[in-house]
């Protein structure tokens, strides 16, 4: 435990989090690996909770009957995976696939929402440092969708 | 000004396919030395019976014997050129413009964005950082793209990538399965978190569209990096290449002498002004 405390602590997106949230948060996580190809989760399925990567490379995949899979994002090492945990009916809105081995720290979605509920500061803070990665992709994604390397951009 | 004004005639010695609408040609000067240059700058390359274009030099700034430039076919005089087979005559005014300020990344980290063609007018600032290595701590090159077959000099980005001395990421907006692609999907800035560099010791030059240039400054800046050790290279209508016909003017600027690389702490406030 004392091990996973370090390990979180270190995570960039825990970085400077209070120590009295560190250890709430360490009581709803485990380590777990997923092996290339592996899928972490599958779109529409519970989102009960999302992932600290530590090691490896995540895809997340759109499936379209026409056009096959696509990916729309990679995420790897330092980055978070998932946050319709947070957000109701808490449902995966892609598919997560593991692109080779992955290292990561899995952090129980349901039983954080109920600790939120009981402790809004530890909510709050949860809901900034997800807010921040939420902003920064979805600008990311404005600019995907913009395609301004294409020749009329 | 006769020299700038006067086209040099040179030969075509290849014409590679990029991708699909991008191509280089590797030119030679029918007399006369080849054309010194420095990374950043340009030429006006002429199609004869078409007209000019404003194209960056892509080659190596050592070896001048051998006039490069990567070229996207977007309209009738980069559609001309496409088709150019060796032995086929191009003129070329120019160099062009100010450089890519790549000394002044010496001693600290020096990190380049590269977004889409715009990994072409960068290539000459990489073997310039390459040539010097030993001059800089870190060096990185972030580039993206479309998609991974709309990646120009891939073999080249592979090659850098295998070096131990430079960190190469590479991201593509959108990859299908049939990509057969195991690299970044992403907008290009979302790898700027995960290079090392020293915010307070660090050179970025950026080259790309727009719209990806102010998002990776933007992006910079919000990280700590200082405005003014971030270079960026514009594009505009550029005509007769020294400042004097007025078509590229941008605010007091005129990017095809002042520019086509800014110090971004010069330029930045025009950046998202529409009547400019």
């Amino acid at each position: 435990m004392e091990n996973l405390e370090r390990i979180l602590g270190e995570h960039p997106f825990f970085r400077n989090l209070d120590e009295s949230h560190l250890a709430v948060l360490v009581g709803c996580a485990t380590n777990t690996r997923f092996n290339a190809g592996d899928y972490i989760f599958r779109e529409d399925e519970d989102a009960d909770s999302f992932y600290l990567i530590r090691h490896g490379k995540v895809a997340l995949e759109l499936h379209t009957p026409t056009g096959g899979t696509l990916t729309i994002a990679t995420l790897e090492e330092g980055e978070v995976l998932g946050w319709s945990w947070l957000v109701p009916p808490y449902r995966w809105r892609f598919d997560a696939r593991a692109i080779g081995p992955v290292v990561a720290i899995g952090l129980d979605g349901k039983c954080l929402r109920g600790k939120c509920e009981d402790d809004h500061n530890l909510g709050y803070e949860l809901v900034k440092r997800f807010a921040a990665i939420i902003t920064e992709r979805l600008q990311a994604t404005r600019l995907q969708l913009l395609d301004v390397y294409a020749t009329h951009a | 000004m006769p020299d700038s004004m006067s086209p040099r005639r040179f030969i075509v010695r290849r014409n590679r396919r990029e991708t699909y609408d991008t191509f280089t040609l590797d030119l030679e000067p029918v007399d006369g030395d080849g054309l010194c240059f420095k990374p950043g700058q340009f030429n006006q390359l002429w199609a004869y019976g078409m007209g000019e274009s404003p194209i960056s030099i892509s080659g190596d700034p050592t070896r001048p014997e051998v006039l490069i430039h990567t070229i996207r076919a977007v309209g009738p005089v980069t559609e001309a050129m496409k088709r150019y087979k060796p032995g086929d005559m191009v003129g070329v005014r120019g160099p062009f413009g100010a450089p890519w300020p790549v000394e002044a990344g010496e001693g600290g980290d020096l990190l380049f964005i590269a977004g889409g063609i715009g990994l072409a007018p960068l290539r000459p600032a990489v073997y310039q950082a390459i040539h010097t290595r030993e001059r800089f701590r870190r060096v990185s090159l972030l580039m993206g793209a479309r998609t991974p077959a709309d990646l120009i000099y891939r073999s080249e980005l592979e090659r850098w990538r295998s070096r131990f001395d430079m960190r190469v990421a590479v991201s593509v907006d959108v990859a299908k399965e049939s990509d057969k692609w195991f690299g970044n999907v992403g907008f290009v800035t979302a790898l700027i978190p995960r290079v090392q560099f020293d915010v307070d010791d660090v050179v970025a030059l950026i080259c790309g569209p727009e719209i990806m240039i102010r998002n990776a400054a933007r992006d910079l800046i919000g990280r700590g990096v200082p405005e003014d050790k971030i270079y960026i290279s514009m594009e505009r209508n550029m005509h007769c290449g020294v400042g004097l016909c007025g078509h590229c003017q941008w605010g007091s600027e005129f990017v095809c002498a002042d520019g086509p690389v800014f110090r971004y702490d010069k330029v930045g406030h025009l950046m998202a002004v529409r009547e400019v």
